[in-house]
């Protein structure tokens, strides 16, 4: 029996067009575009000049406070500007453009680095280089990895979960870091479970991955430590709240965390950025992109310098098709459309996908038929069609009564309606003024 | 870099591909079957009412919407379409025509648009087109043309009585349960629809097969019709165990009426009945108590159009009570 949540998700077809395609290295740019809030959190200050020349690695924004992430220089180069730009989200952030050094062959070296098994630093090290090397969880959320660690004895941590289910339709790139890092990611396992003390990690994989599945199985068959779960295809599974209930049917409570029953929960892009910091000193710098759509020439996977334009990546797999109409950064499910191409990658970028006229509009908003397919769906078990209602007519106090504020806006409820109803676009809009309301109370 | 516009929307990206409207024409492929029944058992009447039906119910809602409210037309969505058919279902074969255009007017113009039209309205349109006719032309509306004999005339010239008519005026008669059962059909009859009754509900395999089609597609769940059914076994059950002579059995009560039709087709409209499965419980409940009081202690020999429409009522209340249970929500909700 294949592992799930019990209560509601979709199964969405899945297209994983490039789960058989090896991470390949992007060409360095020319420019990278580094915007300084790329994480959940204060947004880091900026420490370098207009003109300054940086080394790669070289710390370029500190730490803008306790829930907040170094940031450093993905190239080594000049920098040329300090200027606002639009980000994956839409909004202009600040941001460090750096000139690449063509000369300088730190930028272009392709090393791969041996495989480090010995953990040879203390858990407060281990912490600190974590902190000092910029990391943050990249399946998605961006939340600073170090934050994460800090954990008391009174939380009664008891199991480390690794998150390699990447239930987001088309996105690989998880998939392909665990078939061609196995190893090492089982090594940044074995360095959170120092940091964190505890002696029982569960890698939770997806059914439609068996050759991960398969792979670690083969790799930890001599360590009880570790459990190896195969999941049911299920969006949205890959939410922290939904894994633990799967893994351990063990519920977070309301506006809890993982932690509240025992849990740390990293995605496995983290865990090998983990590996990457502690055994062979390398901030996050990069990281893996799937760049993908039914009608690209190539789909692939990339292993892409934080900053690059994501232009540069459309053009890496023969431009993008006449017909787009949009290109979201992230899953069809939770990503961003954006704008335009120029937006930079950043560290929580986990794809790109680009979706042709015939896939991209929406039908036109019909009236609630009270089906209760939403009610169904949602694995949080709301109300959307309710939710919907109270936020457009403003009761936001209702809505925060029916907990519109535990969504997780998995966009489970907006995907099945089949009077294509914008539930999740109003019950956003009643999050945010419910969250108003509220800390104007406070 | 390309500077063309490109659609910027909020997540999610992509949408699965059921409509409404499909939704709404996989109830009339279900309906197909009780449908060929009907044409079989009363014959060109059958063609003639639900013609009359389902064409006045477009019809009235495309002159209401286009001339008297001004706003979109929805005939295409399939909605007036189904409350023509179960309207027409409901009636008996050889009603006049007229009244079925004033049945399907109520149906549509009251119980549906005047509340704001689909997905507003409070009542199942049909049913309420029905009752309407029902009470206002008690005479037309109970008589009931015999099975098979006279399929090919167009005037209902011989008319028979529906079984539980015949069970409920033998009861006032004082006759037993033995008696009735020799001027009752067989229930191997009322199973496959060789009986008399209104134009759609009699033949049980039919709708039970239509039934089935919808839970396997999904636009239905089990749960309404599964509950009705059970209930209204369940509750004739003890009575007839208390004295069959006075009550009929169990399997009489699930067969014959609209109690099948009911159960899978007006029950579970989607509009009219709660969102949850524990609400749908509670409503189907509520459906087979009504339903079994008024069959056998009411004036009206079936009671399901009224219990439904009942039901429909206490649907807000219903789902403001019968809420999912919260993720991460330590104790249960209240009434759980």
């Amino acid at each position: 029996m294949l592992k799930t949540f019990p209560k509601g998700g979709i199964h969405p077809p899945e297209n994983k067009l490039t789960s058989s395609k090896p991470i390949k290295r992007l060409p360095v740019p020319k420019v990278v575009y580094v915007p300084i809030a790329q994480h959940i959190g204060i947004p880091a200050e900026i420490i370098v000049d207009r003109k300054e020349q940086v080394e790669i690695g070289q710390v370029i924004a500190k730490s803008g406070g306790y829930v907040s992430s170094n940031i450093h220089a993905p190239v080594a180069g000049t920098v040329t500007k300090l200027d606002k730009i639009v980000d994956t989200r839409g909004y202009k952030k600040q941001c460090i453009v750096i000139r690449t050094d063509a000369k300088n062959e730190a930028n272009f070296e392709d090393i791969e680095y041996p495989l480090i098994k010995e953990i040879t630093l203390e858990p407060e090290e281990i912490l600190q280089r974590i902190s000092n090397f910029g990391i943050v969880g990249l399946g998605g959320a961006t939340f600073p990895s170090h934050v994460k660690l800090q954990v008391k004895k009174e939380n009664k941590l008891d199991c480390l979960i690794i998150n390699g289910v990447e239930c987001e339709p088309y996105l690989t790139a998880d998939h392909r870091l665990m078939l061609e890092k196995a190893e090492e990611i089982l090594v940044g396992i074995r360095i959170l479970m120092r940091a964190l003390h505890v002696d029982r990690a569960i890698i939770g994989i997806e059914n439609n991955k068996r050759d991960a599945i398969e792979s670690f199985k083969k790799l930890t068959t001599e360590d009880s430590r570790f459990q190896i779960a195969a999941l049911k295809v299920k969006y949205p599974q890959g939410g922290e709240k939904q894994l633990v209930r799967a893994l351990l049917k063990r519920e977070v409570p309301k506006n809890g965390l993982p932690l509240d029953v025992g849990v740390v929960v990293h995605n496995v892009g983290t865990v090998y950025a983990i590996y990457q910091a502690v055994q062979h000193n390398r901030p996050l710098m990069e990281r893996v992109v799937t760049v993908t759509g039914k009608k690209l020439d190539n789909p692939s996977n990339f292993w892409v310098k934080i900053g690059t334009p994501i232009g540069d990546l459309l053009e890496a797999v023969g431009g993008v098709p006449e017909d787009t109409r949009k290109i979201v950064s992230g899953g069809p499910m939770m990503g961003k459309a954006l704008k335009s191409t120029d937006v930079p990658v950043t560290k929580g970028t986990s794809g790109i996908l680009v979706i042709s006229a015939d896939e991209a509009s929406r039908g036109a908003p019909k009236n609630c038929i009270r089906c209760g397919e939403c009610v169904d769906v949602c694995p949080m078990g709301l109300e959307p069609h309710l939710l919907m209602n109270l936020s457009e007519k403003g009761m936001y106090e209702k809505a925060a009564q029916e907990d519109i504020m535990t969504c997780i806006e998995c966009g489970s409820c907006s995907y099945v309606c089949p009077s294509h109803r914008p539930l999740l676009d109003y019950i956003r809009f009643g999050k945010s003024l419910t969250s108003q309301l509220e800390s104007k109370k406070a | 870099m390309s500077s063309q516009p490109y659609i910027v929307s909020a997540s999610p990206h992509v949408h699965s591909a059921r409509t409404s409207a499909a939704l709404m024409y996989d109830v009339v492929i279900a309906l197909v079957p009780a449908f060929l029944v009907s044409l079989y058992v009363f014959g060109i009447n059958a063609l003639i009412a639900t013609a009359t039906a389902v064409i006045s119910c477009i019809l009235f809602e495309y002159l209401i919407q286009k001339y008297l409210l001004k706003t979109a037309v929805t005939i295409g969505d399939g909605a007036a379409l189904i409350t023509g058919i179960l309207l027409a279902f409901n009636l008996p074969a050889g009603i006049p025509v007229w009244m079925i255009v004033i049945g399907s007017l109520v149906a549509i113009g009251v119980a549906k648009l005047s509340f704001g039209g689909l997905g507003y309205n409070i009542f199942n349109p049909a049913l309420v087109g029905r009752v309407f006719l029902l009470v206002s032309f008690p005479v037309e509306m109970t008589l009931w043309p015999t099975a098979v004999e006279n399929n090919t005339t167009i005037v209902d010239a011989v008319t028979g009585a529906t079984t539980l008519g015949l069970i409920k005026d033998g009861l006032q008669f004082g006759q037993t349960m033995t008696e009735i059962s020799t001027q009752i059909p067989s229930t191997t009859d009322m199973f496959l629809g060789i009986t008399s009754g209104s134009l759609g509900e009699m033949s049980a395999i039919a709708l039970l097969l239509g039934g089935l089609y919808l839970i396997g597609r999904k636009v239905i769940s089990w749960h309404i019709p599964v509950t009705v059914l059970a209930t209204i076994a369940f509750m004739t059950g003890i009575f007839w165990w208390i004295d069959p002579e006075v009550y009929a059995d169990p399997l009489i009560h699930v067969l014959a009426g609209g109690a099948i039709l009911g159960a899978f087709y007006m029950a579970t409209d989607l509009v009219t009945s709660p969102v949850t499965k524990k609400g749908m419980v509670i409503f189907a409940l509520g459906i087979g108590v009504i339903t079994v009081v008024i069959r056998l202690w009411g004036s009206y020999p079936e009671g399901i159009s009224f219990a439904i429409l009942i039901m429909n009522a206490f649907v807000p209340l219903i789902n403001s009570y019968f809420k999912p249970r919260r993720f991460g929500s330590k104790i249960k909700a209240k009434m759980m």
